[in-house]
């Protein structure tokens, strides 16, 4: 065996072996999934908690526009002075007291609502209050005005755009939120993957220094086989990670809504309740439809390929970078200093994805971004479901890749000199000095 | 070619710092070569030469009369001063781990190591953790896994600290019975007794410069000032005295004595021979002691670098 695939195993197996990796490893997706199911269930709970909600209708306009629905029930209250209502509702413990006034008109009638409550109410009751008053007094309005609400109902018409390229590429609003889900999982999965196994990597160098072994190994190795040993045992290890979390999230995914029958997508809001009252059951099957077709759609072999040179390309660039740290500094406490160079180009990356490929996927901003090698990974990867010219995808990963190429080149020396230096914390000026040793 | 290692005037600065200034050593094969200096004098960065982890800027460095390549690595056996193991890594996987990146098949390694575990009686610790041992126990397998590929050429770095008088001693007679079985070693250290009990020749470097190197004991005979130590016995120590000081040149000695001797340290010219001093010394008083003062390396590490 030569060395690198030594130094590669030897990384891996400690990383996989070590205690803590397992238990995180096993105990990441069960902690994950107990509190999404705790969550659901408390938000369940609290919806399934029934609401009396009294109304006293003194301008006698708008009794009729409150039905009772699964959690409220709405009680009109009739000849009562305010006073006297207040004490009622309170003394029966309902939810609260809606007072509509008398007025001259509409708009002062809609000016003086309130709502009566022991604590404050919550936002999505009240919201939900508001919609219907507006609704029924809007309607009462244009009666008012003498206009025929059964003709604007009638006129009510719903657009949905279709979007055709030049070319008859047929794309829809669902297109779009589907490449945007895809494009951000894939640039946030890098930028986790980088976060987490680029502090791993660190790690493992500052112990070799630590603990005085790094002298032992690097006369018999080179100290740039040491450091790609570690970065690649190390992204083993990480990988082997992720798939255990996929594979045990998917499956207690399942395990657990099936035992407990929590169906999130049946978890409602009020709000939701209403939006779904609106949408026709042949809607949701046009969309799971639409939906299917965005998918298809995707250019997926293109997305898979990028996803993973640039996945690569990235990760090694910026876990270089972690190595040099690492081998700059004695222990962990040391690193904040050089942390931010790598942090803030990464978290940029991650900004400039969400909020300009969202607006404008081919726009200036993004697609600079998506050349600049330290951006580019998770930028372009957020770039390429939307349809990423060839020759640009070649030009961003050609930069990256030479720029990985200096950038090792410059840890590598951070790393030969860094690995032998104990003591006192380097500053930006020494490190500088280093690379001419 | 009797060395097995050769420095030709190996030069290496760090930014304006420069470490190592035109310095050549010769290591016989199958010498104890020590390599001295006081802390900071470059012997670290002349050792790291030798190992290929540092490149110097200018000057060679020969093994068996060849140019330093990668494969010498596994020719050498480097016992750094900065050293450690994996801490939660297994005794036994963890020698296996060096001794394969030394170019062993593992099979070949597993099987001196169990030679070498039973030669130092630390069979039992091979699925211990290195954190479960003490500083020694760690110091052991440290040693085990330096020399454990038999490379011809053995570089330790301080090779006893952290070991306990007997262990030390141990380390010791494995030493001298590797020289004996071919292998060539340098030994660094501050240790001057060490230096004397181990070391043939010896390099000494001070301020990046080699100051002084070669056979000790030609240094020794280069540095001896033919002053004898005496102690006689005598009822009359002035006059005794009195009568030495104007046929010699003489200063008062001390060193460790059963009897209330008259003790003097006498230097002889290089004229005079030291059987001329003792029938005199005879013909006056009882002689209970006489001895010539060898300089220790002790004594002439001290010398050269304040006089350099």
């Amino acid at each position: 065996m030569n060395h690198l695939s030594l130094i590669i195993k030897r990384e891996y197996l400690t990383k996989v072996k070590n205690k803590s990796f397992i238990i995180m490893t096993f105990l990441s997706p069960i902690i994950m999934i107990a509190l999404i199911a705790v969550v659901a269930y408390l938000a369940q709970l609290n919806n399934d908690k029934e609401r009396t909600i009294s109304i006293l209708d003194e301008s006698g306009l708008i009794s009729s526009a409150f039905e009772n629905t699964e959690n409220t029930t709405y009680i009109i209250l009739k000849e009562l002075s305010l006073e006297n209502a207040k004490n009622l509702v309170k003394e029966k413990e309902e939810y609260g007291l809606l007072h509509i006034p008398m007025g001259v008109d509409i708009d002062q009638v809609a000016k003086s609502i309130k709502f009566y409550s022991e604590d404050t109410p919550s936002l999505t009751i009240i919201s939900s209050l508001e919609n219907r008053l507006e609704k029924k007094l809007t309607d009462l309005k244009l009666q008012q005005g003498g206009v025929d609400i059964e003709k604007i109902k009638a006129s009510k018409t719903s657009i949905d755009i279709a979007q055709e390229s030049y070319e008859g590429e047929k794309t829809s609003k669902i297109d779009n939120i589907v490449k945007l889900a895809f494009g951000g999982v894939a640039g946030y999965l890098l930028f986790m993957f980088i976060i987490i196994y680029g502090n791993m990597i660190m790690r493992s160098v500052i112990e070799e220094k630590t603990s005085r072994i790094i002298e032992v190994i690097i006369s018999s190795v080179k100290p740039m086989q040491l450091m790609m040993g570690k970065i690649i045992g190390t992204s083993l290890a990480g990988i082997t990670q992720f798939v255990i979390w996929l594979i045990l999230g998917g499956v207690l995914m399942m395990v657990v809504s099936s035992i407990f029958g929590i169906n999130l997508s049946e978890m409602q809001t009020p709000q939701q309740e209403m939006m779904q009252q609106a949408m026709e059951s042949q809607d949701m099957q046009m969309q799971a439809q639409q939906l299917m077709t965005a998918i298809y759609n995707l250019p997926l072999t293109n997305m898979i390929i990028a996803f993973v040179l640039f996945f690569i390309g990235g990760y090694l660039l910026y876990s270089s970078l972690y190595a040099a740290i690492g081998a700059a500094v004695d222990n962990e406490t040391d690193t904040q200093q050089f942390m931010m160079p790598i942090l803030v180009p990464l978290i940029l990356a991650v900004y400039v994805g969400v909020f300009t490929v969202i607006e404008d996927p081919h726009g200036t901003v993004s697609t600079v971004f998506s050349f600049i090698p330290l951006t580019s990974p998770v930028v372009m990867l957020m770039r390429i479901p939307f349809g990423v010219p060839l020759w640009q995808q070649l030009l961003s990963l050609g930069l990256l890749i030479g720029t990985f190429r200096i950038t090792v080149w410059f840890a590598a020396k951070i790393y030969r000199v860094g690995i032998l230096m104990y003591g006192k914390k380097p500053s930006y000026r020494e490190i500088y000095k280093w690379l001419k040793y | 070619m009797n060395n097995a290692l050769v420095a030709n005037e190996v030069s290496k600065s760090f930014g304006d710092f420069k470490a190592l200034n035109n310095v050549s050593i010769s290591v016989p094969k199958g010498s104890i070569f020590g390599l001295l200096g006081p802390n900071g004098a470059g012997k670290t960065t002349l050792i790291r030469v030798i190992n290929q982890i540092t490149l110097p800027d200018t000057g060679k460095v020969l093994l068996d009369g060849e140019p330093l390549k990668a494969h010498h690595i596994q020719d050498i056996g480097y016992l750094p001063e900065e050293r450690g193991l994996y801490k939660s890594m297994k005794v036994g996987e963890q020698a296996l781990y060096l001794a394969q990146l030394k170019g062993m098949s593992k099979a070949e390694a597993k099987k001196r190591l169990k030679y070498w575990f039973e030669k130092l009686e630390i069979g039992d610790w091979w699925d211990k953790k290195i954190q479960e041992l003490s500083k020694g126990m760690a110091q052991k397998i440290q040693f085990v896994v330096t020399v454990l590929h038999q490379p011809k050429l053995l570089i330790f770095d301080e090779p006893f600290s952290g070991f306990d008088p007997i262990n030390a001693n141990l380390i010791k007679d494995e030493i001298l019975q590797l020289r004996d079985e071919g292998a060539t070693v340098i030994f660094s250290t501050h240790r001057m007794e060490s230096v004397e009990e181990l070391c043939d020749h010896i390099a000494l470097i001070h301020k990046s410069n080699k100051i002084l190197d070669g056979n000790l004991q030609d240094i020794k005979r280069q540095y001896k000032t033919n002053t004898f130590e005496v102690g006689l016995v005598t009822g009359n120590e002035a006059e005794l005295t009195q009568l030495i000081s104007t046929k010699f040149d003489t200063s008062t000695a001390n060193f460790k004595s059963l009897n209330n001797d008259l003790k003097l340290n006498i230097k002889l010219k290089s004229t005079e021979s030291s059987n001329d001093l003792l029938s005199f010394l005879t013909s006056k008083a009882q002689v209970n002691h006489f001895n010539e003062l060898v300089p220790t390396a002790n004594d002439i590490f001290i010398q050269t670098v304040k006089n350099s």
